[in-house]
């Protein structure tokens, strides 16, 4: 008993880490990518970064876009991560304010995940209303 | 009796398990990710067994119930070499191979035994409880091992994206297998209700994640490790 609840604490505790690390792998990806103006007259948001908050409507504009279907699958993912964050951000706040600092800023990275997704997905819709336009011609 | 949605899971991983191994081909990584790609076959085989033996024998028969835990035990000795091949993939330029594959036996023939000893007076449930116990502990030794490598791409400074992604794939994966084991074993009430759902869920985000890694991440693509490691500000 006291074996099997060990392996249980070690194994949630590392669960966890792996967890975070693996979503942070997806979303290292999107930090290098430089937004462009498109993405920021389509979410309103001029010159300044994006905020924790903005992540469900830049994933609502995500979804209006046309699927470009090879993206959905990371979306999902950082999304899940997203609520994770969300839900300890709300335990800590009150008991262990620099733990809620730290998801805060993972949920702005995810926002910006999400406007790098949604940038792809406009230059997607926008190749394709060309090619559209260019088969009519 | 199971339901649509076990069905959907069923049908999901063994999808997904096949199609790992497409998108490692498709990307040229098949040989160099040999152990990974036979896993995935094994348990893409493994998966339609399992579903032989339900429609044969039925979800609630013993014959099944062996099946599953011997099978799991098997796909989990098969795990430790992809883990060994992981490992001489961040070894590659130390040649320490042969001390890699050396140390892993030993870890696995230690663990079995360890197994073995744990439930040794129980004579009665000897092989059920043995494989439940083996199979908590093979998961638990997956973790260390899983660590154990994680610890080394950090000290190393490993840069490979495909790499990273693959390790903490696996960890998440073998993390989440042993904690649902050891609860199990700690509550074996819970079987029925949640935990029945885990181990399918589990079983899907394996070759999920891995496919996405291999679709998604180019063999050159580079990431620093230092920028993935939590810190608190």
């Amino acid at each position: 008993m006291i074996i099997a609840a060990l392996i249980f604490v070690f194994s949630i505790a590392a669960f966890l880490q792996f967890f975070i690390w693996h979503c942070r792998s997806i979303l290292a990806s999107s930090r290098r990518v430089e937004l462009s103006d498109r993405v920021r007259e389509v979410t309103g948001i001029q010159g300044g970064s994006f905020g924790a908050e903005d992540f469900s409507r830049l994933v609502q504009l995500v979804r209006l876009c046309p699927e470009r279907g090879d993206d959905q699958g990371e979306i999902r993912a950082v999304g899940t991560y997203y609520n994770l964050l969300d839900f300890f951000g709300r335990m800590a706040r009150p008991a262990i304010p620099r733990v809620a600092a730290w998801a805060e800023q993972e949920r702005v990275n995810c926002s910006y995940f999400a406007a790098v997704a949604l940038d792809r997905r406009i230059s997607y819709s926008r190749d394709l209303f060309t090619q559209q336009v260019a088969d009519r011609l | 009796m199971l339901g649509p949605v076990d069905y959907v899971l069923w049908l999901a991983s063994f999808l997904l398990e096949v199609f790992v191994v497409v998108c490692a081909v498709r990307s040229k990584s098949f040989l160099s990710h040999l152990s990974l790609n036979l896993y995935m076959l094994a348990a893409a085989v493994v998966t339609v067994g399992q579903y032989v033996s339900i429609q044969r024998f039925g979800f609630q028969s013993l014959q099944y119930r062996y099946y599953y835990y011997y099978s799991e035990s098997l796909l989990t000795i098969v795990m430790f070499c992809v883990i060994i091949q992981l490992y001489q993939h961040v070894f590659v330029e130390m040649n320490v191979s042969r001390y890699i594959r050396s140390a892993a036996a030993i870890l696995l023939l230690a663990t079995a035994f360890f197994s073995y000893a744990v439930v040794r007076e129980n004579k009665d449930h000897l092989t059920s409880r043995f494989v439940v116990e083996l199979g908590q502990n093979l998961h638990f030794c997956g973790v260390v091992l899983t660590y154990l490598l994680w610890g080394a791409i950090l000290k190393l400074r490993e840069t490979r994206t495909r790499l990273i992604q693959l390790v903490l794939a696996l960890g998440v994966y073998f993390s989440a297998t042993a904690g649902t084991y050891a609860l199990r074993n700690l509550f074996p009430g819970l079987q029925e209700s949640v935990l029945r759902w885990v181990p399918p869920l589990i079983g899907t985000w394996l070759p999920l994640a891995w496919a996405y890694t291999f679709s998604k991440v180019p063999e050159d693509a580079r990431l620093t490790t230092a920028r993935l490691l939590v810190r608190a500000r």
